[in-house]
């Protein structure tokens, strides 16, 4: 199956030849080049938030509600992609919402890649007893609707960044364990394993060492879905009223915000949505582009 | 000469699918094996694939945990002890050179890994010395210590596979048919190199193989495995000219003649059917399905693995009468 697997991408990759100018070669890796300036706009925005927004984002202004983008008839070049219910710049909401929603994956992805991959070595290498109890964890986590323990958590503790990180993580890592047990039961058997152990290598060092470094691949294509379906998820739950609380501005939200007036004001929930789709697309595209990479079989290519 | 290996009455059972909840079905893989192995000597041990070689290879160097039995390194028994200081006397060369190399980590670090466990070096620019002698032993060069297993060919994989059993300077190497992957030109080389290696570190083998014919070349004895089972061991030569078990006698007229005309004389002996499950083994003799001597007693009663002459060991009841 690898070797089917290695022609099959070979015949796709044709060998650089040096003398090729610049701009042909970005245009031909137009699918990473994109997304990569698509992501590193989002953190550049993220970062820079205060200097990049023209208005404050949650300033009200009832007299200038519901404008429509500069571009349009009635719209004003002050606010460049229009205001909302509350005559709030939809720019400036956007770049301050890019801090939420890029914390918020970033810091869930931490936590249950993490978690995940610890759980998923452990009770794919070990078996036993300790998978056994693992596994079953893992199936109860899966079979645990989110939603639901999302809204219990935000009856506990409140409404907050935090509640919401804990929300998505506490049942999220749950997918990453089961990928990587499958990974690891794939490693277990191979004779590079059993050879670390005829070297006297203990487990530990197996999994660190010969298990974790291959299933790096997997992790990160898993990695990249993640973003886009974390994003999404907390958009859900701003919705529900459990998010970052308002008057602070995720994308979630906004979309949500529109939904009323979307006959009338599109662009409340347009941009945002558009802002959302094109990040979670860019995660994949850039998720698919670096597993090429990152496999010393291709690396030579 | 001092045996370095002794294998007593060796059992390895494997559980399987099946069976019902009280009573379970095993594998027999390997079914009550005893040799033993001079030091400087090597043992071939060949029979065709799922008789049980390579699991008594890896029980051996305990990979696995035997089910019965008793494995003796030097005089001392190691079937359940601590392995960690055994780990740097005993190695393994594997079959498939593909599968048997970390495909994340450097030569370098494959070839150094054992060093790093068990401490054998004290400084980098040691470490590295060692890796690049290592690696030039076995015909390889030292800019190669950098790169990635995917970068090499099947013949140089298995040198790195090699280059790594040698890295803890052992006495005893399971040589897990680590030429049946190569091409034929290449296993020539190997196998030239195994005895050179031999000869100037005194190791001792086990060497693994389903083809008679290479084994012959290189071992001193060899032993006929059939179904779990030693069938006949003997020294390489008696075994080759005076083999006594129909079995063996089958496998030696397989051995290909480089002369059409002698080949075309020679009469083969080809067996019938196959090779019963190991789930399930016929009662009594185990070739006795496929064998042309079998009678009644050969049902009934399980041959005895014996000594018929000096170092020859058979178990058949209808070979030596």
């Amino acid at each position: 199956m690898m070797r089917v697997q290695i022609t099959k991408r070979t015949a796709n990759v044709r060998p650089r030849k040096k003398s090729r100018p610049r701009h042909i070669h970005v245009l031909k890796n137009l699918t990473f080049y994109l997304p990569l300036l698509v992501l590193t706009l989002l953190v550049f925005t993220a970062v820079f938030a205060d200097v990049l927004a023209p208005h404050d984002p949650v300033a009200v202004s009832m007299q200038e509600r519901l404008l429509p983008p500069a571009f349009m008839e009635g719209g004003t070049k002050k606010y460049l992609l229009g205001t909302d219910q509350l005559g709030r710049d939809i720019l400036s909401r956007m770049i301050y919402g890019s801090r939420i929603s890029l914390s918020v994956s970033l810091a869930v992805i931490a936590i249950t890649a993490s978690v995940g991959t610890v759980m998923g070595i452990v009770a794919g290498y070990l078996g036993g007893a300790t998978e056994a109890l693992l596994m079953r964890i893992t199936d109860i986590s899966m079979a645990f609707p989110p939603m639901l323990l999302a809204l219990l958590l935000a009856v506990v503790f409140g409404p907050g960044f935090w509640t919401v990180v804990l929300a998505l993580s506490i049942l999220g890592w749950a997918p990453y364990a089961r990928l990587i047990r499958g990974e690891t039961l794939k490693l277990r058997y191979t004779d590079f394993v059993a050879q670390a152990r005829i070297n006297g290598a203990s487990s530990l060092r197996i999994m660190v060492k010969h298990i974790f470094p291959n299933i790096v691949n997997s992790l990160i294509v898993v990695i990249t879905m993640a973003v886009g379906m974390l994003i999404l998820a907390e958009a859900a739950l701003s919705f529900l009223g459990v998010g970052v609380p308002p008057p602070a501005p995720s994308w979630g939200y906004m979309v949500n915000e529109g939904r009323s007036v979307i006959d009338r004001a599109w662009w409340i929930s347009a941009f945002p949505g558009i802002v959302i789709g094109l990040v979670v697309l860019s995660g994949n595209f850039l998720g698919d582009w670096l597993r090429d990479k990152l496999d010393p079989r291709l690396r030579q290519l | 000469m001092n045996k370095l290996i002794e294998v007593k009455n060796l059992k390895q059972y494997f559980p399987a699918p099946g069976g019902s909840l009280f009573k379970k079905r095993f594998v027999k893989a390997v079914d009550d094996v005893s040799f033993y192995i001079h030091k400087g000597e090597t043992l071939g041990l060949v029979g065709e694939s799922g008789c049980g070689k390579t699991t008594t290879g890896k029980a051996i160097i305990r990979l696995y945990e035997p089910t019965s039995g008793q494995i003796f390194y030097d005089g001392r028994d190691i079937t359940h002890m601590d392995m960690l200081p055994y780990r740097r006397k005993m190695q393994i060369v594997f079959q498939d050179p593909y599968a048997s190399l970390n495909p994340r980590m450097t030569v370098g670090d494959i070839v150094g890994e054992a060093m790093d466990i068990h401490n054998l070096y004290k400084t980098r620019a040691e470490r590295k010395e060692k890796i690049y002698n290592l690696l030039e032993r076995v015909g390889l060069n030292s800019e190669h210590a950098n790169r990635f297993p995917h970068e090499f060919s099947g013949g140089q994989r298995q040198r790195i596979g090699i280059a790594r059993a040698l890295a803890v300077d052992p006495e005893f190497i399971v040589c897990d048919e680590p030429v049946s992957a190569l091409d034929v030109s290449i296993q020539a080389q190997i196998i030239n190199m195994f005895e050179e290696l031999q000869e100037a570190m005194g190791l001792t083998y086990l060497f693994i193989a389903h083809d008679l014919s290479v084994v012959k070349h290189i071992s001193d004895r060899i032993g006929v495995m059939y179904l779990g089972k030693l069938v006949e061991l003997a020294d390489s030569y008696e075994l080759t000219f005076h083999s006594l078990h129909p079995y063996t006698q089958s496998l030696i007229s397989a051995i290909p003649i480089p002369d059409p005309r002698i080949s075309r004389e020679r009469k083969r002996i080809i067996l019938e059917g196959d090779v019963p499950s190991p789930l399930n083994p016929p009662s009594g003799c185990r070739f006795r399905t496929r064998c042309r001597y079998a009678t009644q007693l050969c049902a009934e009663k399980e041959p005895e693995f014996r000594e018929v002459a000096d170092g020859h060991f058979v178990a058949c009841h209808h070979c030596c009468q």
